[in-house]
């Protein structure tokens, strides 16, 4: 039976949601709002909302000046080869540690996830001396490594609880059916897992995507995508506010519209056998 | 064919020897039903013989070829789960179909095996569904079905009726039961339920903490338990085991009776009791006595048209010639 909920209770809970969600999207809001001022209008103070000269210059101007497709095209590559790949290594990962599970898998599993408990910043330097060593510096398949890597556990992790919750017996059954190991993961447990594949990919994808730290320092010019388009319009001066706005928003506005998209997909996979 | 022979078969998790070696024959067209309370090791001896468990000691011959090492798809068994485990994304037919499938038979071929098993299950209209919009008894002929279509060697049933509701329980029962006489093949069936037990099986296999504690058929287990574990759990209601001086008095350390060979008096008879519960079954009235010396509660099942009720005094009688004596060991004495 439902919960009896007063209305003015509602009406409070309501309300409460509303200003965070207000208050987490408003830097959005904001930024997209400041992409279409001009620079002057972009620092007045005090700040003009809504009622200013709304101009499509400044996107004119990032487009001009650097080669927006570029970035773009670098980031579907880092983000979404990382994410395949990963998928890709995970999918057994996690099926033998879900299905034929030994003493040490939950200690694997969380050593793998403690992996991502050390600051990026404690292995730079190395990663980065062996990127040079190797001569893949500012090279886009480097970083999907990279990436991969930093993002695996997480798959793993993801995918780990999703094939959980698919009973061991149907996996049997498959295998008195004839099925091969591969057989039993192509048409059974992968179909299966759609669901939890899917929001693994999704989030991953956004993960690599939103990547600063790494596609900062591995990468120039080749490699740069949009975490590094966006990067190159901030200046210390701060004089271009209008200008790094418009590129903030060109750059997450891919990610923006996917999320947008898979809300529904995303939040079932975030919350996927926490009740059953 | 489905000649099942166990040789010495054993089976530890690490240290612990959940099944002690073991023999055991099964006959090609037997339906042999392991039977035994929860944590006896029967579904683990079922798992053996599908290969889903690896041996710890002892060969397992699947028509005289040793099966062992074998893996399950290519023992020629098929099985169907306790929880149907059907492939909740495929269609009914492709759920039959996936062995087949596997197997990379002529379509055609799988065709026909599809219809005749959906026609055999009642399964016709339903061949385009998902398992997700069908009903428990629905499922479980879907799992038969698709363990049909392979034409095993031998069927094996993982407690297949203990998630459906009990009326539909018996008729599944019926169907099982006839399929097995239709198909002619051997069927190995677990269950943790006596009754299923008992009107299904040729040959019962009553095990206890891995232990084989009697191997015979329905009547043999009822009329002979070779020990009072075999004696209590076949039966329902359960056997009645007596101890102290009514048992030395047959010059046994147990005597047991079934509540249905107690004869019930209100004026005289052997032993004197006071009325429990008497729970009225229509065609039966099953009655709990209480104050009997070396049982109590004690259970009589005498016919419906009895009328006790609770605080009665009354009078047992066994009948002499179904009485069963047991040794201090818990062993059968002949």
């Amino acid at each position: 039976m439902a919960r009896a909920v007063t209305t003015p209770r509602k009406a409070l809970n309501t309300a409460i949601a509303w200003t965070i969600g207000i208050l987490i999207f408003f830097p959005i809001l904001w930024t997209v709002l400041t992409s279409f001022k001009t620079e002057a209008e972009a620092i007045a103070n005090p700040p003009v909302f809504l009622f200013f000269d709304w101009t499509l210059e400044n996107y004119g101007v990032v487009q001009e000046r650097s080669n927006y497709m570029r970035f773009l095209w670098n980031s579907v590559i880092i983000a979404g080869g990382s994410t395949i790949l990963g998928i890709i290594i995970a999918v057994p990962a996690a099926w033998s540690m879900a299905f034929v599970p030994s003493k040490r898998t939950k200690d694997i599993l969380l050593w793998m996830l403690s992996t991502k408990m050390l600051p990026a910043v404690g292995v730079l330097y190395p990663i980065y001396l062996l990127c040079i060593e190797l001569g893949v510096l500012d090279n886009r398949y480097a970083l999907v490594v990279i990436l991969m890597l930093i993002n695996l556990p997480i798959i793993v992790w993801m995918l780990y609880t999703y094939f959980r919750e698919i009973p061991g017996e149907i996996l049997e059954a498959a295998r008195m059916d004839g099925a091969s190991l591969k057989d039993e993961l192509l048409y059974v447990l992968t179909p299966m897992a759609v669901p939890g594949i899917a929001s693994t990919l999704l989030l991953n994808f956004i993960l690599a995507w939103n990547e600063a730290f790494w596609t900062l320092n591995l990468t120039s010019v080749d490699a740069a995508p949009l975490t590094a388009f966006i990067a190159s319009y901030s200046s210390p001066e701060g004089l271009f506010f209008a200008k790094l706005s418009a590129a903030s928003t060109m750059a997450i506005a891919p990610i923006l519209i996917l999320g947008w998209f898979s809300q529904k997909q995303l939040v079932r996979g975030l919350t996927f056998g926490a009740v059953k | 064919m489905g000649r099942i022979t166990l040789q010495k078969v054993q089976k530890k998790f690490g240290d612990v020897e959940v099944i002690p070696p073991l023999d055991l024959e099964i006959n090609d067209g037997e339906f042999v039903v392991f039977v035994g309370p929860s944590g006896c090791g029967k579904s683990t001896l079922l798992r053996l013989i599908a290969g889903l468990e690896d041996v710890s000691g002892g060969q397992i011959n699947i028509d005289g070829e040793d099966a062992t090492m074998v893996p399950p798809a290519k023992r020629k068994l098929a099985m169907v789960f306790q929880s149907y485990a059907l492939y909740p994304h495929m269609t009914v037919r492709k759920n039959i179909a996936f062995p087949m499938r596997m197997a990379k038979m002529d379509p055609a071929e799988q065709n026909k095996r599809i219809e005749n098993a959906a026609a055999a299950l009642n399964l016709t209209d339903y061949l385009d569904r998902r398992p997700g919009q069908l009903s428990g008894g629905q499922r479980q002929r879907v799992a038969i079905g698709r363990a049909i279509v392979r034409e095993p060697a031998a069927f094996l049933f993982d407690e297949p009726l203990s998630n459906l509701d009990a009326a539909l329980r018996v008729g599944m029962r019926m169907e099982i039961g006839e399929l097995h006489k239709k198909l002619d093949t051997t069927m190995i069936y677990v269950t943790h339920d006596q009754v299923e037990a008992m009107t299904m099986a040729d040959k019962i296999v009553v095990l206890r903490a891995g232990h084989i504690e009697q191997v015979g058929s329905p009547l043999e287990l009822y009329r002979t338990p070779r020990n009072t574990f075999v004696a209590g759990f076949i039966g329902s209601p359960k056997m009645n085991l007596i101890e102290g001086a009514a048992a030395a008095e047959h010059n046994a350390q147990t005597i047991g009776i079934r509540p249905e060979h107690l004869d019930v008096s209100t004026t005289a008879g052997k032993w004197e009791g006071t009325v429990g519960v008497a729970e009225h079954l229509g065609s039966d009235t099953f009655i709990h006595i209480h104050g009997i010396e070396g049982c109590d509660p004690m259970t009589v099942r005498a016919g419906g048209e009895v009328s006790v009720k609770h605080g009665d005094t009354v009078f047992l009688t066994p009948q002499a010639e179904h009485l069963h004596r047991f040794d201090a060991e818990g062993l059968r004495i002949a």
